[in-house]
């Protein structure tokens, strides 16, 4: 009978090189002897020579035809990857507006650098409007269930009074798709999706896409395997504590929006003030003679404070609060990537049983849960620390930004209020 | 010194505070009536105006108690400080002595010679030849008036949106603190900047504090617009005396003249009734011409002194009027300068707290 499996040991937030091999550490009798660990340390293509395939039946992608030490020596880098190493650029730019008879919509320039084999040209640029971001998130998401994708910007806009097409919306919102795309573009296994490379290189989209649409309904697969029913009979500890971290995480980041937001509405209310303030002094200066030139002076003064706290206001609209609900966003589909771990181990348990019950001896179905569970752990352990690192990172940015923003404010009203 | 003495007064318990209140009020009007051609120092405001909402209107509240102290205190050194004013006995012994002042003030007579007309504060008198410097004058004051008190209106209501940015910072300590705790690295990064984000919050307390002082500046003067503008109705009286009384003049010359000529040329009852019911004696009309001399006399005299007085009282007027532009305009160009400072003051320490916030956030 298959002894229950060992709980695996708590990772933490680690980076990928510093956690030991899953397939190596864990319960070694469980695996066929044909199984040798290879350096490879999470590189599909091992896990293919044995014929593993996710247990939905979606091949596992293994189109890359890297040598394993190039990809090895990729996964060992630092997230803050040196440019020279890294052989993918993504950039997002220059919004164009179409206007056709059914709708009127926005494209973006999404240009691809590179030198990675996989690509055909060394240089792409296609255009591609938010329909088709939406459609490759989709994809990544179907194709590579154990990774966490990133968050796109929201689909619609929830305020009414939001102009689809003015320049802060359209900014904003290709700001986020850049970074969208770049996150892919850093990620050791996404980048080399297959559906990613036709998005940046493919000049009919819609082609491909019909054709996608086409085999899936051949296989007749469904997306997702979370299969219902299965209950959970122990989650691991560290992944409880993950879920509770998610949840409070992103209750802290709805307050700070909401914060953030009402210290705007009170700048701007502020801002109402002041703007009567100013032009106060102004007719008190055109009462007086000697006083005149100080009285202006100060007008003047409250003037450039309305305007840099404008700016503030602005700036903190455009560039904090997206961010801010990026990552909740973000957090959410971890917390969705979270329930599909605990369906899996719940089905791997499941199976376990019937295994057991049926005394057979057929570890392979188990084992691929729980070799696919494995994945999934190690997956997520590494982009938590993905995560965490770019949390330091982006908070470090944007709080810089708030700060250099707030600075900009008060350098203003001291060097105005110097006259 | 006994300045400060009579200040001090204003901490001891509520009955004195107010009656001490009230003495400064009857000096002030004393000195009002006794130099109409002065413009004299404002009393500070008696209750709490152009406040903003975490300022209470309360009268008895500690903080406006303290301001008022230095409000009184600011109209003695300006009494004391002024070349005319200083020298008057009652200003003297309202300093110096304890018991009986108000009677004392009360047996000048003062209030005897301040014109009740001068209180009625929209009656105006049909001026035919005022001084023009008057006239702008006047017209100056109600702008200023106006100028000020929407200034202040409006400072009041900014102050208070001021103080709501601040304090909703506050949260942001809160909630940073409430999120470090289920971090590991930026734990500690949160947590620091949480207090700096409690600091700024805190910080507008003392800042709106200081900014009141600014604000008291600017009510002094208005106050003193209002006595600048006292003292230009008080030149428009004279000289609506002075009209009249020459109206007058002219009117009782005429009658004279009628009466020696024996032409009416004025419409009279007298002289009508003089024509319907009989003429009068010469005799009679000697003793009226007489009468009328007399008066017309006397007319000329009062004329002439009336004109004097009119005359020195723009002449010393005026001068005090200088006087005044320029202290006004040191005040408040002082006034203003010092806001400034405040508010790079204010600035730098907004500087210095997202700087310190920042640094927290870099070490995350």
């Amino acid at each position: 009978a298959a002894s229950t499996p060992k709980p695996l040991p708590s990772t933490g937030p680690k980076s990928l090189r510093e956690m030991p091999h899953p397939l190596a550490t864990s319960s070694s009798e469980e695996m066929g002897p044909a199984l040798t660990p290879s350096p490879d340390l999470l590189l599909p293509r091992s896990i293919a020579d044995k014929d593993l395939s996710l247990p939905n039946g979606t091949p596992v992608d293994t189109s890359s035809p890297a040598s394993s030490s190039s990809l090895l020596n990729r996964l060992q880098l630092d997230d803050d990857l040196d440019v020279e190493t890294r052989d993918l650029f993504v950039t997002v730019d220059d919004p164009k507006k179409h206007v056709c008879t059914m709708e009127t919509y926005i494209t973006y320039r999404v240009t691809t650098k590179t030198t990675r084999a996989e690509f055909d040209l060394p240089e792409y640029s296609v255009r591609r409007r938010y329909q088709d971001f939406d459609w490759l998130r989709n994809k990544l998401e179907e194709s590579q269930p154990t990774h966490l994708i990133p968050p796109l910007p929201e689909k619609f806009v929830v305020k009414g009074v939001v102009d689809r097409f003015s320049e802060e919306f359209v900014e904003t919102r290709r700001k986020a798709l850049d970074k969208f795309l770049k996150r892919i573009t850093d990620h050791p296994v996404l980048s080399f999706n297959e559906h990613f490379n036709v998005f940046l290189t493919a000049k009919d989209l819609n082609a491909y896409k019909k054709q996608g649409m086409a085999l899936l309904s051949k296989v007749g697969e469904s997306v997702k395997y979370v299969t219902g029913g299965y209950k959970l009979r122990s989650r691991p500890l560290e992944f409880a504590a993950i879920g509770d971290y998610l949840d409070t995480f992103s209750l802290k980041l709805g307050t700070i929006d909401r914060i953030a937001q009402r210290i705007i509405k009170e700048q701007l209310e502020y801002l109402v003030e002041l703007r009567e303030y100013g032009p106060v002094y102004s007719t008190w200066g055109g009462l007086e003679v000697e006083l005149s030139e100080p009285l202006e002076g100060v007008s003047a003064c409250i003037g450039n404070c309305c305007t840099a706290l404008e700016e503030l206001s602005e700036d903190m609209t455009e560039d904090f609060l997206p961010v801010l609900r990026e990552y909740i966003l973000y957090a959410e589909s971890m917390k969705n990537v979270l329930k599909k771990r605990d369906q899996v181990q719940a089905e791997y348990e499941a199976k376990l049983e019937a295994v057991a019950l049926k005394k057979e001896d057929r570890p392979k179905v188990p084992t691929d849960v729980e070799k696919c569970q494995d994945r999934v752990e190690c997956f997520n352990a590494d982009l938590k620390a993905d995560m965490e690192r770019w949390q330091n990172n982006k908070r470090q940015d944007f709080r810089q930004l708030l700060m250099g923003m707030a600075d900009k404010n008060i350098q203003y009203y001291e060097k105005v209020c110097v006259t | 010194r006994a300045v400060e003495s009579q200040g001090e007064g204003q901490c001891a318990p509520v009955e004195s505070l107010w009656r001490r209140y009230s003495e400064f009020e009857l000096l002030r009007n004393y000195l009002s009536v006794t130099y109409p051609h002065i413009v004299v120092p404002p009393l500070p405001e008696k209750r709490a105006d152009f406040v903003w909402h975490k300022l209470s209107a309360d009268n008895m509240d500690p903080d406006f108690v303290e301001r008022r102290r230095i409000g009184l205190e600011n109209f003695l050194l300006r009494v004391a400080s002024h070349p005319v004013l200083c020298q008057d006995k009652i200003f003297y012994s309202f300093l110096t002595q304890e018991g009986g002042w108000k009677e004392m003030v009360n047996e000048t007579g003062f209030q005897l010679k301040a014109d009740s007309r001068l209180k009625a504060l929209n009656a105006t008198f049909r001026v035919k030849n005022p001084d023009k410097r008057f006239t702008e004058l006047k017209h100056y004051s109600d702008e200023l008036q106006s100028v000020i008190s929407h200034l202040l209106r409006v400072r009041a209501r900014v102050a208070d949106r001021l103080y709501g940015v601040y304090k909703v910072h506050g949260n942001y300590g809160r909630v940073f603190s409430e999120w470090s705790a289920i971090e590991k690295e930026m734990g500690d990064g949160l947590q620091s900047a949480g207090h700096h984000m409690d600091v700024y919050a805190a910080s507008i307390d003392d800042i709106l504090e200081e900014e009141e002082h600014y604000a008291d500046q600017l009510k002094e003067y208005l106050f003193y617009a209002e006595a600048l503008r006292a003292v230009c109705r008080k030149h428009e009286l004279m000289q609506y005396d002075l009209e009249m009384a020459a109206q007058d003049l002219t009117s009782k010359k005429q009658q004279c003249e009628e009466l020696a000529t024996g032409t009416v040329r004025t419409f009279s009852l007298k002289g009508m009734t003089s024509k319907l019911f009989g003429q009068e004696t010469p005799e009679q009309r000697e003793a009226k011409i007489k009468v009328l001399e007399e008066q017309i006399q006397e007319g000329e005299e009062q004329l002439k002194s009336k004109n004097l007085e009119g005359r020195d009282f723009v002449k010393s007027a005026w001068a005090d009027i200088e006087r005044f532009k320029e202290q006004k305009n040191h005040d408040l160009k002082e006034a203003l300068i010092s806001y400034a400072v405040m508010q790079i003051s204010m600035c730098k320490k907004g500087i210095q707290v997202w700087t310190n916030a920042k640094e927290c956030f870099s070490k995350m």
